[in-house]
This record gives structure tokens, C-alpha cells and sequence, in this order.
């Protein structure tokens, strides 16, 4: 195919997409384009009704993706996509909500929301983006940032211990947790579409590159070396122990499916409760069905 | 000896801050002070910074932290901007209540919704019944200037009250400017050593900080604390005499431009002052009598000395980078317009909100206003108290 043509060709992800704000604002070989066209993908595999899908990001580069989706979405503050994600779903139900955001956001400056909608078991699919560090302002150490990898405001290397996110999702309760890297894409997708499907609080982790600052900082090359690296660290272990998963730095990564399992939801919780206690005088919230 | 060196003003902030060395610096990241944070960082890696430096995990918790150690007896300080400072707010009214003297650089920017990086004063102004003492900065000198005096000012046993110093997101946070760097042990001595009143780290005295105070005596220690910032007056000027008596550069609570024999006035505060001289000179050459008056002190208002030098003018405009819905007029209108209530011969008084979200405001802007204020001057009637710059509507 000739160049001009393919200049021309359509993405095939295009309806998905808000045209009119493209082209993105992500550095080239970064991985948040591929994880939300894995998202658009898995969207249109799962044959939701995407009028009932609604998007929430916080701050950062991947706080962006709530713009460029074709979808009813939020744009929230810093941390903050969480809350406003259950105020969403509480006064609507019937939404599908899904949280797309950094790790800077829902881990760092959010990570009191992240744990407690996972405490509560809200029904929202998150699907966080990691890069190691906070990348829109221009790549400060994190709380996902590994031992010893540079940042600019920990130029000699990082001594803070980082969050185990898979192990922190599963600990304050989450249902459903993976993890996955950018170079992992048709699992992505396929994670995505599964957890689509689920009731409760599922949490998908996609280790990304971030050339511009992590990388060049850390002098790890571009964004194919990265996904280099991905390919040679990664092993897939489905069900793995979360206390296991930490990621030292440019050491093993393990990805997979950990956690699959099924508890009642906040709303679902409040409906047995409220219901045992005031017996026929209470009225189920947010009770939908097929074909309602 | 000094140096001319070229700096941005996150830099000139992250310079002053090397050289005061405060024992705590505790800020996130965010645009566009977060270069501050990260000048900082480079120094404490380089090893020229002694304090400690800490990245919390927002900034409620950089401004909780600042507390904790200014409880201890640090000298404190942190870096914000828009949303960061907003996020900060339950804990700036704690800071000033506890009579803390922190510091604080804001590169002011805009708030949400929506989101906007540039910058405006809607920051600071959200923050001004909080109980810091507020200083803009023109440009990146001023920025370093008022970033030194500001520790003098905090730490005046009249005053232990927080400060903070505001330059303009982008316009000086980002441009790059030549200034004035003044010696380290200059800067040094200056500053002073800091000794905090009542060190929670003294381990002889026993001591609880910020406990419950209800309707016995809460009225009486929020009406206490009001003593530092009505203390903060006579502090500012010393200090401000005593920088330009040392370094050159003399400070006050405001400038005033080709004011003295001005007609017209315009009030402009932080980097459009900038612009206003240009385009006050321009309109001088054309034989119009207008000046500048730039307000450096916002808080504690300097209201007695502001009046007194636009008293005399046939009519004056007051130009805010931000907007108070609902209110008579933007912030500073409404603070100027009061003070002006007890003469019983005043200026003519109108209010402008240029600047939004970054909005150029440029010579032909200032030129515009000054049209306005003739008119204003020629008719002795003001027909819109309040109107735009710059805005489609």
C-alpha cells in the first residue's frame, strides 16, 4: 500500500473515536493508544449497548482518554475519577463504568478511592494505565516507580518503596484483577472484554511504555526496546499469589489473570440488607434485568 | 557578590530556595509549578540542600506535612499551583489558624472546570479569607525578591503567619528573564536562623497542637489570630526597605507607574502590570495622563495606602485575572472600591475580568481601558461597573 493511502485509510477504531480531536496528544511508542483501542475492541466485542457505557478519567496522559472516546465520559480532577464513578453509577445503575486512568492518579493522589470502592465492591471495570511515573507533568517519581529508576524529582533513583497494584486490588477487595503489558494486547483486550461482563470491582493493570520521560530518563531506549523488554521479562502466570507480583526495576514481570471470583456488590449488599431489615417496606435500588 | 543569571520563575523560586535551605520542602507535582519541585529535587540530589525533601502523595498531604514539620520548629515551604492549591485548602486555613510561617510559591493558574493549565488568579483568590498573607510577583526578579522576604515576613515573631507568592502559570512561571541572583551567604544572612516559638520537638514542654476549641474560646483565638496579619504591615515595609537598603531593590505594599501626576489609573496586578507600563508610556507619548498602580501585597490589604494614592484621580480601573460570581465586582474591585467608600470625594471606579484560563491581555487592551476611562473622566458617569477584556461574547 502505497503511503498517501495509507495516510488516507481509516482507523479501523474510528466510530469509537471523537475525529475532531485527533491526533492525541501521546508521545510516539508511548502504550496508551494501544490499550484503548484494546478497550475499543473489547467494547465492541462484548455488544454492550454503548449508550449505557459510560467513561471517567482523572489527570494525567491517560486522564485523556475520557476526550477522545466516542462515549458519554468525564473528565474528573486528580485522584478523583473513582467517587464521581460511583456517584455515576449509583444514580444510574443500568451504566456500564469503566475508570480509565494513570497510575499517578488512581494510585497516587486517588488511592483512597481506589480502596475503598474496591472495599465496597462497586461495580466499575478500571483499567489503569502504569508507566512508572507521573508522565504529563514531566515524569516525577510515583508511587508505582521502581526502586532505583530515575525521575526527575528522584534524579539519583528512587528509595520509596512502590505499590503493588494487583496486590493492593485484591487486598481491599477487588473481584476481578490482571495484569498485563502493552505488548500483551489480545490478552488486554480479552481481560477487558471479560471483566465487561462481571459484576463488581475489577481492576486491569497495563504496564506501559513511557519514552519521553521514563525511558529517556532511565536511558531504556525507545518504545520498542520496552516492549523488547516486556517480551523477554514477562511471564504469564494465571492465578498467581498477588503477594508475589512486585516489579523491581527492569526485573521480571508478572502478568496474567489473579484474582476471578464473585461476591455481592455494594448495591447488591444494601438491597439484602435494607430488605432484611425493613422487610417488605423497602423497595430494591438499581434491580435491572434482561429486556427491562 | 551578585550574578546575572537566566532563569525562568520556577527556577528563580527552585534558586531562592537553594540558598534559604528551608529544613522541609514538601510538594507534588503540578503544571506549571511543578518545575519548582523538580530544580528543588536536583539540588537535594546534587547536595546543596540540607533540608529534606519529600514527594507526598497529593497535595492536601504536601501541605499536611509542611504542618507537621513547621510544628516541629521547621522552616517550611512547598510549590502549587490551581487545583493543587485548591486541593491544599482545608489545610491552609489550619496552617494560618496554628500561626505556622510557611511559605509557599503559587505559579497561578487557572481552576476547573474546565480544565485549563494557563494561568489566572483564581487560585489564590479562592485562598484569600484563609489567613496567608498573599504577595505578586511582576516578573521573575520580583518572584525571587518576594520569595526571600517572604520567609522575613512569615517568621517575624509580630507576624508567624503563613505567606504565599504568587507568579503568573506560563507568563513568568515559564519565561525565561535575566535576574539578579544574590550572593548565598547575603541571602543567607538576611534570612536569618529560625527559631520556632514552641517547638513541638522541645521535649521538655509537653504540648498539644490544634485541639478542640468550642464556643468558650474559639471566638477569642480566631480574633488572636488576626494579630499577625494586622502585625504584617509594619513587617512587610521593614523588610521591604531593609531588602532594598541590602540588595538594591526596594519593596512596598505597592508600585506605582508615571503615577504622580496622573488623571487616570489603572490597577493591574502580577505580569499584566508588565504590559500596562508599555502601554502606559505609549499613551503618555500621545499626551494622556494615565498611570499604574500594581498592588504587590494583596493580603493583608493595604487599603488605607492604596486609597491615598488613587484618591486624587478623576477615574480609576481595576483590572482582575479572576472573577467572584455572584459578587459586586472581582476581588480586588471589591477590596479597592470599599477602601474608597470613607472619602467623601472618590474616583470614578470600574471593574474589568481580563485574563481568563491564559487570555492575552496586550498594549491595545490597556489602550481600550484608557479610552473607557477618559470618557468615564469627561462624562463623570461610569456606564458599566463591570465588563471584559478581551472576550467574545
Amino acid at each position: 500500500m502505497k503511503e498517501e493511502d495509507r495516510l488516507q485509510e481509516r482507523p479501523p477504531i474510528e466510530d469509537f473515536l471523537r475525529m475532531d480531536r485527533i491526533p492525541h496528544i501521546w508521545c510516539p511508542g508511548c502504550g496508551i493508544g494501544t490499550v484503548v483501542t484494546s478497550f475499543a475492541e473489547a467494547l465492541k466485542k462484548s455488544e454492550l449497548d454503548l449508550d449505557k457505557v459510560a467513561i471517567l478519567s482523572g489527570i494525567g496522559c491517560t486522564g485523556r482518554v475520557a476526550g477522545y472516546v466516542k462515549l458519554d465520559s468525564i473528565h474528573t480532577t486528580h485522584g478523583r475519577a473513582l467517587p464521581v464513578a460511583t456517584g455515576l453509577k449509583l444514580a444510574n445503575p443500568e451504566l456500564k463504568v469503566v475508570v480509565f486512568s494513570g497510575d499517578g492518579d488512581i494510585a497516587g493522589i486517588g488511592g483512597n478511592h481506589f480502596i475503598h470502592a474496591a472495599r465496597r465492591n462497586m461495580d466499575i471495570l478500571i483499567i489503569c494505565v502504569n508507566n512508572f511515573n507521573y508522565a504529563m507533568t514531566g515524569g516525577q517519581v510515583a508511587a508505582t516507580t521502581p526502586i532505583d529508576a530515575n525521575a526527575s524529582t528522584a534524579p539519583y533513583g528512587n528509595f520509596e518503596y512502590p505499590f503493588s497494584l494487583p496486590y493492593l486490588a485484591e487486598a481491599s477487595g477487588a473481584t476481578y484483577v490482571a495484569r498485563w503489558t502493552a505488548l500483551h494486547l489480545r490478552r488486554v483486550t480479552k481481560s477487558i472484554q471479560e471483566a465487561l461482563g462481571k459484576r463488581g470491582f475489577s481492576f486491569i493493570e497495563v504496564i506501559t511504555p513511557c519514552v519521553t520521560l521514563y525511558a529517556r530518563r532511565n536511558r531504556l531506549g525507545d518504545g520498542l526496546n520496552l516492549l523488547k523488554y516486556y517480551y523477554e521479562k514477562s511471564e504469564i502466570q494465571h492465578g498467581a499469589d498477588t503477594r508475589t507480583l512486585d516489579i523491581s526495576y527492569q526485573g521480571k514481570l508478572i502478568v496474567g489473570k489473579f484474582v476471578d471470583k464473585e461476591k455481592p456488590t455494594f448495591l447488591d449488599c444494601m438491597n439484602e440488607h435494607l430488605g432484611k431489615v425493613l422487610g417488605d417496606k423497602y423497595q430494591p435500588y438499581g434491580v435491572y434485568h434482561d429486556g427491562d | 557578590m551578585s550574578k546575572f543569571v537566566t532563569l525562568n520563575g520556577n527556577q528563580t523560586i527552585g534558586e531562592a530556595a537553594r540558598q534559604i535551605d528551608p529544613d522541609v520542602i514538601a510538594a507534588y507535582p503540578i503544571t506549571p509549578s511543578t518545575a519548582i519541585v523538580e530544580t528543588i529535587a536536583k539540588f537535594k540530589a546534587d547536595g546543596l540542600i540540607s533540608g529534606e525533601f519529600v514527594c507526598p502523595e497529593s497535595e492536601h498531604s504536601a501541605m499536611s506535612l509542611c504542618i507537621g514539620a513547621a510544628s516541629a520548629g521547621g522552616r517550611v515551604m512547598t510549590a502549587t499551583a490551581s487545583q493543587g492549591l485548591a486541593l491544599m485548602w482545608e489545610m491552609l486555613y489550619i496552617a494560618a489558624g496554628l500561626r505556622l510561617p510557611i511559605v509557599a510559591a503559587i505559579a497561578n493558574r487557572s481552576l476547573s472546570a474546565p480544565i485549563n493549565i494557563h494561568g489566572d488568579h483564581s487560585d489564590t483568590m479562592g485562598a484569600r479569607d484563609s489567613g496567608w498573607i498573599q504577595i505578586y510577583s511582576e516578573n521573575c526578579q520580583e518572584a525571587y525578591d518576594n520569595f526571600i522576604q517572604a520567609f522575613r515576613i512569615a517568621e517575624h515573631l509580630d507576624v508567624r503567619t503563613p505567606v504565599l507568592v504568587g507568579l503568573d502559570g506560563f507568563i513568568i512561571s515559564h519565561s525565561m528573564e535575566v535576574i539578579q541572583v544574590e550572593d548565598d551567604a547575603e541571602v543567607k544572612k538576611f534570612i536569618g536562623e529560625y527559631k520556632s516559638l514552641y517547638p513541638l520537638l522541645d521535649s521538655k514542654v509537653k504540648m498539644t497542637v490544634g485541639p478542640i476549641d468550642f464556643t468558650d474560646y474559639y471566638f477569642e483565638h480566631k480574633r488572636n489570630q488576626l494579630e499577625g496579619i494586622e502585625n504584617a504591615p509594619q513587617v512587610i515595609e521593614e523588610v521591604g526597605k531593609e531588602f532594598g537598603k541590602k540588595f538594591g531593590r526596594e519593596y512596598g505594599f505597592f508600585e506605582g507607574y508615571r503615577l504622580d501626576d496622573a488623571e487616570l489609573c489603572i490597577v493591574a496586578m502580577s505580569s499584566a502590570a508588565g504590559t500596562c507600563k508599555d502601554a502606559i508610556d505609549e499613551l503618555r507619548s500621545e499626551g494622556k495622563r494615565v498611570g499604574l498602580l500594581k498592588p504587590r501585597i494583596f493580603r493583608p490589604f493595604p487599603h488605607q495606602r492604596i486609597s491615598e494614592a488613587l484618591i486624587k484621580m478623576k477615574a480609576v480601573a481595576v483590572l482582575d485575572r479572576s472573577s467572584s460570581p455572584g459578587a459586586f465586582g472581582a476581588p480586588l474591585f471589591t477590596e479597592i472600591r470599599s477602601a474608597l467608600y470613607d472619602y467623601e470625594e472618590r474616583p470614578k471606579i470600574t471593574n474589568y475580568v481580563y485574563g481568563l484560563g491564559g487570555r492575552d491581555i496586550k498594549i491595545e487592551h490597556f489602550k481600550e481601558v484608557t479610552d473607557d476611562l477618559e470618557k468615564i473622566a469627561e462624562t463623570g458617569k461610569v456606564e458599566k461597573v463591570y465588563s471584559y477584556i478581551n472576550l467574545r461574547e
